[in-house]
C-alpha cells in the first residue's frame, strides 16, 4: 500500500514546472531574505511612484508658490518648499518617473546590445572575439564618468544624449559578462549535441546557450540598473545631463547645494532618494543571484 | 614488526551506528545502524554505490561529519576507547596518529607550495617526535619503502611535478609513517589509470599484510576489494546489507543485491553473444524517499509480501551476515530458479562461480558471429588520421624562430568499421581516444588524414558538413548530466533532431518523441519533464533515444556508462545492444574498461598515445599473441574473483607526454618486453596472426610472442 502511495507521489510531480511557477518560486525564494525583500520593496515603491507619481504628489512640477519659498517641513510640505516656493515632496516623487524611465531605458538597451554582442562574440571565439572584446576593452578603460562627458560634450546635453551615454557605457560591460557565461557553456555536451543536429546559429545562441546566461544577466541587469541612476543623477549633478526645470534628483541635488546652510532639505531629501533607490536595487541585484539557479538544480 | 592480529578484540568496533543529516526540518538518515568490527592486520572492504552512505560512515569514523549531520545512535570505538565521547582536542591525538586516511584524490590533499619530503618530515616531526634531521632521513626512508625509485628528487618536488600515482605512493607513505592502529583508504585508485592502479594495488596489499594495522578500505569497485580485502562488507541505501569474508561473499553472495551487482559488471573475456547482463532494474532511491520494509525490496527480483517487514540481519553462518528474508531460499539455490521466472535471468550463477550461458544468444548476435565480419560493407573509414593541437610559443621559442610543439593526440590512425559491427576502442586517459570520436563527429578538426563515412569524405569541420552527413552519425556522451539543456525540457530536447534532420512537422515530431522514449524503456511522460528530474542512468537513456532519433549508421559512444553507478550500467549496455541489433548500426564504442569493451564489442583497437597498438576479434583479445602493451593491460585489470588466476605484469615509469612521443615504437619506454635499439629507432611494422587475423604493431614476430606468452587470465578450473 505504501508503495503505491510512493508511485503516486512521484507521478503528481513529474511535469516540468510553468514560467509562472519559476517566476512565483524565485520572488518567494527573493522574500526569504530581509535585505532582498528590503530591495524588492523599495524597487517596487518607486515603480508605483514612477508609474502613478502625479496621483501621490499634492502639487504640481514646476507649481511655484511664492508665498512659501524656503519652508522647512510640515504638514502641508512634508519635504518643506525650496528656494523658488516648488513642494520639495511633489518634485521628489514626480522626478522618480523621469529618473527611473531614462536609467530604465538605457538600461534595457544597453543588456540588449551587450547580450547580443556578448553571445555572438563568444561563441564566434578566434580573430572576431578578439576584435570586438578589444575595442570593448579600450571603452572600459576610461572612467564612466569621464567617457560620458565626453560623449555629453560631443552629443550636447539632454534626455536622448544621456540615454545614448548609458548605452554605450554600459554596453561593453554587459557583453563581457554575458561572454564569460558563453565560453562556459558552449563547450558542454548539450550544445555540442545541438551542433550535432544541424542547429542554426541563432537557435544554438538563443535557445540553447541564451537560458544559462539569463540568470546572470537578470542580476547583471539589476546591477547595471542601479548604477544607471547614478549616472544620470551624476551628470544632472554636474548639469551636462538632463537640463531645468526637470525633476531630476541630481539637478534638485546641484540647486539645493547653493542654499544648504539656509534650507538644507532641498538637498536632503532628493539626494536621500538617490540613496535609497540605488542601495535598494542593488540588495535586488545581490537578492536575485541568490534566488536563481538552473531549475531542478536543488 | 608484524604480530598476529588478536581475533578476541577488534581494532575498531562500530556498533549499531546511525548518522543522520538534516535538510530543513527533516532528517536524512544516511547510514542506518551498522555495526562492524575490524580487527589487526585485517583489510576490511566498503562497498557501495553512490548514496549507499559509505563516505558518511567513514566521516563517522573520523569525526569529520559536516554541521548538518549527526550521529544519532551508536558507538565508535578504537580500541576499546569510544571515539565519539572524546573532545575536539582529544581526537586531535587520535587524527593522524592511530587514524590516518589515503583520501581520493591526493592532489588536493598535499599541499602545492610544501616540498613532498618536508610535508612528511612535518608528521614525523609532530608525532613521534623525531629531531628535523631524523625526521627528514625517515621521510626518505619512508619514500624508499612505497618503492619510489628515486626518493632524493621525490622529496625535493613539489606535489604538481609528479604524476597522479606517485601522489598517492607518497599519500600511503604518510598514512604509515605514524604506525596508525586503523588505516582508511577512501576510494584511492579511482581517480588512476588502471596500469597505475595495479601498481598501487600491489603496494597497498603488500605494506597492510606485513602490518598489525587494520585496513578499512572503501570503494565501489568489486574487482579491487577481490584483490585486496580478507573481509567485505557491502552498504546500500544507508544499510549494511551483506557482511562475508571475500570469497564467501564472490562465491556464494546471500543478498540479492550483492548478488545482482556481481552479475551486473561483465566479467573479463565475457561476450554479448555468449551472455546477457542481468542489469538490477530501477535505480538507487534519493535519501529522502527510502522504501519502508528492506530497502532492496522496489528492486529486488526476489521480494514477496514479508519484504515489507525491515529483515534483520541474519548469520547464516560464523562470521557471516546478511540483511534479507530470503537468504536461506538463495543459499539452497532456490533463489535462482525464482530469478530467470521474474526476467532477472541469464547467465548460471553456479556454485563453482564460473558462467556460462543459460539462455539462448540473442539471434542477430548469433548470427553475426557466424559470418565474418570483414566481409560487410564499411561503413566508417579512417585513413592516416593525425589530430594535433598546436601549443603556443614562449617568446625565446619565437625569436630562436622554433617551429611550434604541438600535442600530438591522435597519429596515424587506420580503422574501419563494417555494418552493424561494434568496434571498442580502448585505451587510458590521454590516450586520444576520445579525440579520435572528436575528430569523427567534427567537434574537433583532424590535421590530416581521411574520414570516409558511407565512401564519402568527410570535410574536417562540423560547420563545413551537410545535413545528410549529420544524420548518419550522432554521438552519445560521457556525463549524462551535461548531455541535456538543463532549461528545456527533454521533450523538447528529443524532438529538435526530429525536426532538423529528418525533416519533421513539430506534430509528427511529438508522437515520435513518445515513441523514441518508449524504445529506451522511459515513460512517454518524461517528454514533460527538465533533465534535472531525471536520474544519471534515465538521462544516459534519453540521451541515447536522441541519438537514435535520425537512425545513424554509425553511433559513437565516449564512455557512456563511465560516469554511472555500477548498478545502473548493465542496463545502459544492454539497451545500447538491444538497439544496434534493432537498427543494425555500427557502433564505435570508448571505454577505459577492457571487461566492458570486451563484452559488448564485436572487434577490438587498443590505443596508447594516440597510436594504435593492437586490432582483434573481441574473443581473440583475451587470447595470445597480445601485442606488450595489451598484455600488461589485461594483467593489471583487478578481477572480480578471489581466486582467479592473473599473470603479474606491471609497467614501470609515466606515459610520456603526447607532446614528446617516443621515438620509433612510442611504447618502448616502458615494454616490458622491450628488444633494444630497434625499438626505439624504427618505427614498428603491423604484424598479423593469420589464425585470427588480429593485428598488431611491435617488431616481436607472432611466433615469438606465442612461444613467450601464456592467457594473462584464468578463471579457475574451466568447467564445460
Amino acid at each position: 500500500m505504501s508503495a503505491a502511495f510512493s508511485e503516486a507521489q512521484v507521478i503528481q510531480q513529474s511535469a516540468a514546472p510553468s514560467w509562472a511557477q519559476r517566476f512565483a518560486s524565485t520572488v518567494k525564494r527573493l522574500y526569504t531574505r530581509p535585505a532582498s525583500a528590503f530591495g524588492a520593496s523599495v524597487f517596487v515603491i518607486f515603480l508605483i511612484l514612477a508609474l502613478f507619481g502625479p496621483f501621490f504628489a499634492p502639487y504640481g512640477l514646476n507649481q511655484i508658490i511664492a508665498t512659501e519659498a524656503r519652508q522647512p517641513p510640515s504638514t502641508a510640505h512634508w519635504f518643506g518648499t525650496d528656494n523658488l516656493g516648488r513642494d520639495v515632496f511633489s518634485r521628489v516623487i514626480l522626478g522618480a518617473r523621469e529618473i527611473l524611465t531614462l536609467s530604465g531605458l538605457g538600461t534595457l538597451l544597453a543588456v540588449i546590445s551587450g547580450t547580443l554582442f556578448g553571445l555572438f562574440s563568444g561563441y564566434q571565439g578566434e580573430w572576431l572575439d578578439e576584435v570586438i572584446m578589444r575595442f570593448f576593452d579600450s571603452l572600459l578603460s576610461l572612467p564612466a564618468l569621464l567617457l560620458a562627458l565626453l560623449l555629453l560634450g560631443v552629443l550636447g546635453p539632454s534626455s536622448n544624449s544621456v540615454l545614448v551615454v548609458i548605452v554605450i557605457v554600459y554596453t561593453p560591460i554587459v557583453a563581457r559578462v554575458v561572454r564569460s557565461v558563453v565560453l562556459s557553456v558552449k563547450n558542454k555536451a548539450f550544445v555540442e549535441a545541438a551542433r550535432l543536429q544541424g542547429e542554426s546559429l541563432g537557435r544554438l545562441l538563443m535557445r540553447e546557450i541564451l537560458p544559462s546566461v539569463l540568470p546572470a544577466l537578470a542580476v547583471e541587469s539589476a546591477l547595471r540598473f542601479s548604477y544607471a541612476i547614478f549616472l544620470v543623477a551624476s551628470l544632472g549633478f554636474l548639469g551636462v545631463g538632463v537640463q531645468p526645470p526637470s525633476p531630476n534628483w541630481g539637478l534638485m541635488v546641484k540647486e539645493g547645494r547653493n542654499f544648504v546652510n539656509q534650507i538644507p532639505w532641498a538637498l536632503y531629501f532628493p539626494a536621500g532618494a538617490i540613496s535609497i533607490v540605488v542601495i535598494g536595487v542593488n540588495l535586488l541585484a545581490d537578492g536575485l543571484k541568490r534566488a536563481l539557479q538552473a531549475p531542478g538544480s536543488e | 614488526m608484524s604480530r598476529p592480529g588478536n581475533p578476541e578484540k577488534p581494532v575498531l568496533n562500530i556498533e549499531d551506528l546511525t548518522v543522520a543529516y538534516r535538510q530543513g526540518d527533516e532528517w536524512l538518515t544516511a547510514v542506518r545502524q551498522v555495526s562492524l568490527e575490524i580487527r589487526a592486520g585485517e583489510t576490511y572492504g566498503l562497498v557501495g554505490e553512490s548514496g549507499s552512505g559509505k563516505t558518511t560512515l567513514v566521516l563517522a569514523v573520523m569525526r569529520y561529519l559536516s554541521e548538518n549531520g549527526t550521529v544519532r545512535n551508536g558507538k565508535v570505538e578504537l580500541d576499546g576507547r569510544n571515539l565519539l565521547a572524546l573532545s575536539e582536542h582529544e581526537m586531535r591525538k587520535v587524527w593522524g596518529r592511530q587514524i590516518t586516511l589515503v583520501p581520493q584524490n591526493p592532489q588536493s590533499a598535499l599541499n602545492p607550495s610544501i616540498r613532498i619530503g618536508e610535508q612528511l618530515a612535518e608528521t614525523l616531526r609532530v608525532y613521534p617526535g623525531l629531531r628535523p634531521a631524523e625526521a627528514k632521513r625517515r621521510a626518505i626512508e619512508l619514500l624508499e619503502m612505497v618503492h619510489i625509485a628515486d626518493p632524493e628528487r621525490v622529496a625535493q618536488s613539489y606535489q604538481h611535478q609528479i604524476s597522479g600515482g606517485m601522489q598517492q605512493r607518497v599519500m600511503i607513505a604518510m598514512a604509515l609513517s605514524t604506525e596508525p592502529l586503523l588505516l582508511i583508504l577512501d576510494e584511492p585508485t579511482t581517480s588512476l589509470d588502471v596500469t597505475t592502479q595495479a601498481v598501487i594495488l600491489d603496494l597497498v596489499r603488500e605494506l597492510i599484510r606485513g602490518r598489525h594495522t587494520a585496513a578499512l578500505y572503501v570503494t565501489h569497485n568489486l574487482g579491487v576489494v577481490a584483490q585486496v580485502c580478507d573481509r567485505v562488507a557491502v552498504m546500500y541505501g544507508a544499510e549494511l546489507v551483506e557482511d562475508a569474508s571475500t570469497r564467501d561473499l564472490y562465491k556464494n553472495p546471500l543478498h540479492p543485491y550483492t548478488r545482482g551487482l556481481l552479475d551486473s559488471v561483465p566479467k573479463l573475456g565475457e561476450t554479448k553473444d555468449k551472455v546477457q547482463l542481468r542489469a538490477i532494474q530501477g535505480q538507487i532511491p534519493p535519501l529522502g524517499e527510502r522504501p519502508s520494509g528492506c530497502v532492496f525490496r522496489p528492486r529486488c527480483p526476489l521480494a514477496i509480501e514479508v519484504c515489507y517487514e525491515r529483515p534483520p540481519l541474519y548469520e547464516p553462518a560464523m562470521d557471516r551476515r546478511s540483511r534479507c528474508h530470503r537468504w536461506d531460499e538463495i543459499d539452497r539455490g532456490e533463489g535462482e530458479r525464482r530469478k530467470r521466472a521474474f526476467r532477472f535471468g541469464g547467465k548460471e550463477h553456479s556454485a563453482g562461480g564460473k558462467e556460462h550461458s543459460a539462455q539462448q544468444p540473442p539471434p542477430a548476435a548469433a548470427q553475426m558471429s557466424a559470418n565474418r565480419v570483414d566481409e560487410r560493407p564499411v561503413v566508417l573509414n579512417l585513413q592516416d588520421l593525425d589530430v594535433h593541437f598546436p601549443l603556443g610559443r614562449s617568446l625565446p621559442e619565437l625569436i630562436r624562430q622554433e617551429p611550434p610543439r604541438k600535442v600530438r593526440a591522435v597519429n596515424s590512425v587506420d580503422l574501419e568499421i563494417q555494418r552493424g559491427v561494434t568496434l571498442g576502442l580502448v585505451g587510458e586517459s590521454g590516450s586520444g581516444k576520445t579525440t579520435i570520436a572528436r575528430a569523427i563527429t567534427g567537434l574537433e578538426a583532424k590535421t590530416s588524414g581521411r574520414i570516409e563515412l558511407l565512401d564519402v569524405r568527410l570535410p574536417a569541420k562540423l560547420s563545413d558538413r551537410d545535413l545528410e552527413t549529420l544524420r548518419h552519425l550522432q554521438l552519445v556522451f560521457q556525463n549524462p548530466e551535461e548531455a541535456f539543456n538543463p532549461y528545456l525540457t527533454v521533450g523538447e530536447s528529443l524532438r529538435r533532431p526530429l525536426v532538423t534532420l529528418m525533416g519533421k512537422s513539430n506534430k509528427e515530431a511529438e508522437e515520435e518523441v513518445a515513441r523514441l522514449l518508449e524504445a529506451v524503456r522511459l515513460p512517454p511522460a518524461y517528454a514533460r519533464r527538465l533533465p534535472g528530474q531525471l536520474s544519471g542512468g534515465e538521462k544516459q537513456r534519453a540521451a541515447i533515444a536522441r541519438a537514435f532519433a535520425s537512425n545513424p549508421d554509425l553511433l559513437i559512444c565516449d564512455e557512456p556508462v563511465s560516469s554511472l553507478d555500477v548498478s545502473v550500467q548493465a542496463s545502459i549496455l544492454n539497451l545500447l545492444n538491444e538497439m544496434q541489433i534493432e537498427h543494425s548500426n555500427s557502433m564505435l564504442f570508448i571505454s577505459h574498461n577492457l571487461a566492458v569493451v570486451g563484452f559488448l564489442a564485436d572487434k577490438i583497437a587498443v590505443i596508447y598515445l594516440g597510436h594504435l597498438m593492437e586490432v582483434a576479434d573481441a574473443r581473440d583479445l583475451f587470447e595470445p599473441p597480445y601485442h606488450p602493451y595489451t598484455e600488461a593491460l589485461l594483467s593489471a585489470i583487478p578481477l572480480a574473483d578471489p581466486d582467479a588466476e592473473q599473470e603479474q605484469i606491471r609497467l614501470e615509469g609515466e606515459i610520456p607526454s603526447p607532446t614528446d612521443i617516443p621515438s620509433g615504437c612510442p611504447f618502448h619506454t616502458r615494454c616490458p618486453r622491450f628488444l633494444g635499439d630497434i625499438c626505439v629507432e624504427e618505427v614498428p611494422p603491423w604484424r598479423e596472426h593469420e589464425a585470427s587475423g588480429k593485428r598488431y604493431f611491435c617488431h616481436i614476430p607472432v611466433e615469438d610472442l606465442l612461444e613467450s606468452q601464456e592467457r594473462v587470465f584464468v578463471f579457475e578450473k574451466q568447467e564445460q
